[in-house]
């Protein structure tokens, strides 16, 4: 039997045991988001870059007091960018706050009602912060093509969207997702649109490598609960995946032998 | 002299270094990035750093986010 404790996937150099990665958006406070991230079992988190508060709450814990980089690979994300510029600056000011850690995720938005990402922005985005020595994880949409063009720019790894942000549609195209997954040589993480352990689930039976969510955390009624599940989700499709499923049948083929029947 | 401090006019003494500018805001030692005219400012170079009139000046910090 394959042993799943083995299991790892690398990123930057650095190997990863859990495939959920986790946002740290729309908690109720910094106490459940420690919580939720604690029960997600997530290594890899999150997090946007806004302007300081000046002269307010000058004691109010600061969210890396909590995801402290000692516990955590910190993923600072150009959320809310809409164009290649702002999208550098931002990786920029990240990097100077996190002493010269070069892990950014990139998102470059096109349009406020979807965030669907911006393909040309965000390619443009890359070239600069590639040569800049960034190690990328670029949020892209699930078109097998453009994930291939970031690949091949020096993103070290491709964050296609199952469905809309915060949407928790679940996979909209698996089959986009499994043919990114199958052109891949970095790793493929499902970023965006899941809404529940199933979805996460179903993201690593396609063969994905991990999975980013936020709000399908966050939103639910009770996010540490959540966390737990897609914690479980996540591993009970990798498993699967590591697995093989068998090949589905149109008619029926029955479990017990047919063999020594006795009427 | 006048300068733009998060999207905000602010007036501060001439020759006001960034590293004097975190101290005025009692942001000292707290995990912040700076930079300004859209230009990072690495936090070595603090101290040397000397505001201009008009600049503008983006402090921020890492907020909760997906």
């Amino acid at each position: 039997m394959t042993n799943p404790s083995n299991d790892s996937f690398t990123l930057a150099g650095k190997e990863y045991h859990s495939r959920l990665l986790v946002g740290t958006g729309k908690y109720k406070d910094l106490d459940e988001t420690d919580a939720a991230i604690s029960a997600s079992g997530a290594e890899i988190v999150t997090f946007a870059v806004r302007r300081t508060n000046i002269g307010q709450d000058k004691d109010q814990p600061n969210l890396l007091d909590v995801i402290s980089p000692d516990k955590y690979t910190l993923l600072p994300n150009t959320a809310g960018c809409f164009d290649a510029k702002t999208a550098i600056r931002t990786c920029r000011l990240a990097r100077e706050l996190l002493d010269g850690h070069n892990l950014v995720k990139l998102e470059v938005l096109g349009d406020e009602k979807t965030l669907f990402p911006d393909v040309a922005a965000t390619l443009e985005a890359a070239q600069v912060l590639v040569k800049d020595g960034f190690d990328i994880m670029v949020y892209t949409n699930d078109d097998p093509i453009m994930a291939k063009r970031l690949e091949e720019l020096g993103c070290i790894s491709v964050m296609p969207l199952a469905a809309p942000i915060g949407s928790g549609l679940g996979i909209r195209n698996r089959l986009n997702i499994r043919t990114i997954v199958e052109n891949a040589n970095v790793p493929i993480l499902v970023d965006a649109g899941v809404g529940t352990a199933s979805d996460a689930a179903i993201a690593m039976e396609l063969g994905c490598d991990g999975v980013l969510m936020n709000t399908a955390i966050a939103a639910a009624k009770d996010p540490v609960l959540m966390a737990s599940a897609m914690r479980k989700g996540i591993e009970a499709g990798r498993e699967a995946y590591l697995a093989g499923r068998m090949m589905p049948k149109r008619f029926a083929s029955a479990s017990s032998p047919m063999d020594g029947l006795f009427f | 002299m006048q300068i733009y401090l998060n999207g905000e006019q602010r007036q501060i003494p001439d020759n006001t270094s960034m590293a004097a500018l975190i101290e005025l805001l009692e942001l000292s030692g707290k995990r912040i990035a700076v930079e300004v005219n859209e230009e990072l400012v690495p936090r070595s170079t603090y101290s040397d750093y000397s505001l201009k009139p008009q600049d503008n000046v983006e402090i921020v910090h890492a907020i909760g986010g997906g």
